[in-house]
């Protein structure tokens, strides 16, 4: 890490602050990051709640399918294999890591649009418009292979209505892509103001916030994918 | 934007790390992704002991680069990390908590039959 400090153009001192209607606290801190930190605080609270629900109910289902082992119905004679598709989940894990990637690198692009940029790579980097639709693809590829999953569960015959299993991990897992979904509308909000009149650094603030969002609905993925996907 | 370190421009200074620490986390993530799915997939891993604790010490790892660099919690002022923290504590109490009065050891203990 170098030690460059670039100072970007401040939020009411540009001019251009469209995006920096935000209030200052006495702390200096702006409201606006506050009330995220705040609306983040208490998120943790309800996915702790979700995933202590899943893992409570974990292995107490009477009645298969299960979620990492074989089951056959007593009644019909019917096999159902092991649940859980760690391949496919992998994949929509690394899609979410690279997502934040991405997010973080358009906050960056517009923190530093008036940076001059001499190269290629710069100018790629520079251009919030990529990171932001990349972000917005890898999110909805996220989105396609939990649909996929949902989809491939119940076709082997696991719904939320099926047993306990089925119930904790369609509520917990229900509950992450729905707030990926709000994240991926989000983005697209921001996609469409820079496209009318772009994103500057005036307006870093509303993009951090929805960069925040969107890191913590990654790092509750990190959990999720280990608790309820690799640990048996 | 070939800076490593940059000033968010607000009231209070807010630095951020540049986009080679971002690609460093990136590759650190994918790494630690890697080597969790390969233990999944390593019979002697995977019966062993250490697995579970090894996963969640590397799942707590990514949570916490994720939540420092990307979140920008390593920078930013220390309210937001209070206000992430204190909840986060909560939580995980409220999890071992919960764990622990269904778990077989309360069972035993004869908290729950």
């Amino acid at each position: 890490m170098t030690a460059t400090t670039t100072p970007t153009t401040d939020a009411h001192a540009d001019g251009q602050g469209h995006g920096g209607g935000g209030h200052y606290t006495t702390l200096g801190l702006d409201n606006r990051k506050v009330a995220i930190w705040t609306f983040i605080g208490s998120e943790c609270m309800l996915f702790a709640s979700l995933i202590s629900t899943y893992l409570i109910y974990k292995g107490k289902s009477p009645e298969g399918p299960y979620p990492s082992e074989p089951w056959t119905n007593p009644a019909t004679g019917q096999t159902f294999p092991a649940i859980l598709n760690i391949p496919v989940t992998s994949f929509s894990t690394f899609v979410l890591l690279m997502s934040s990637l991405a997010m973080v690198l358009a906050l960056s692009a517009v923190q530093n649009k008036y940076v001059p940029k001499h190269s290629a790579s710069d100018r790629i980097l520079g251009s919030s418009k990529l990171w932001l639709w990349v972000t917005c693809i890898l999110g909805i590829t996220f989105l396609g292979c939990q649909a996929y999953e949902f989809t491939s569960f119940i076709h082997e015959g696991v719904s939320i209505r099926t047993n306990l299993f089925g119930s904790s991990f369609f509520t917990l897992t229900g509950f992450h892509g729905a707030h990926v979904t709000a994240g991926v509308i989000w983005l697209f909000t921001l996609l469409a103001i820079d496209y009318k009149r772009g994103l500057n650094p005036g307006d870093s603030t509303i993009v951090d916030i929805c960069a925040l969002y969107w890191h913590f609905v990654d790092v509750v993925w990190i959990a999720i994918f280990t608790l309820v996907y690799l640990i048996k | 934007m070939a800076n490593d370190v940059q000033a968010g421009g607000h009231a209070h200074d807010e630095y951020h790390p540049g986009w080679p620490t971002y690609w460093k986390v990136a590759l650190f993530l994918t790494v630690i992704t890697a080597v969790e799915v390969s233990a999944y997939y390593i019979p002697a891993w995977e019966t062993s002991w250490i697995y579970v604790p090894s996963m969640l010490i590397m799942s707590a790892v990514k949570f916490v680069v994720v939540a420092a660099f990307y979140m920008h919690l390593k920078y930013d002022h220390k309210l937001f990390r209070a206000l992430f923290t204190g909840p986060l504590i909560i939580a995980m109490v409220t999890l071992i908590g919960l764990l622990f009065l269904f778990s077989k050891l309360a069972i035993k203990l004869g908290m729950l039959t």
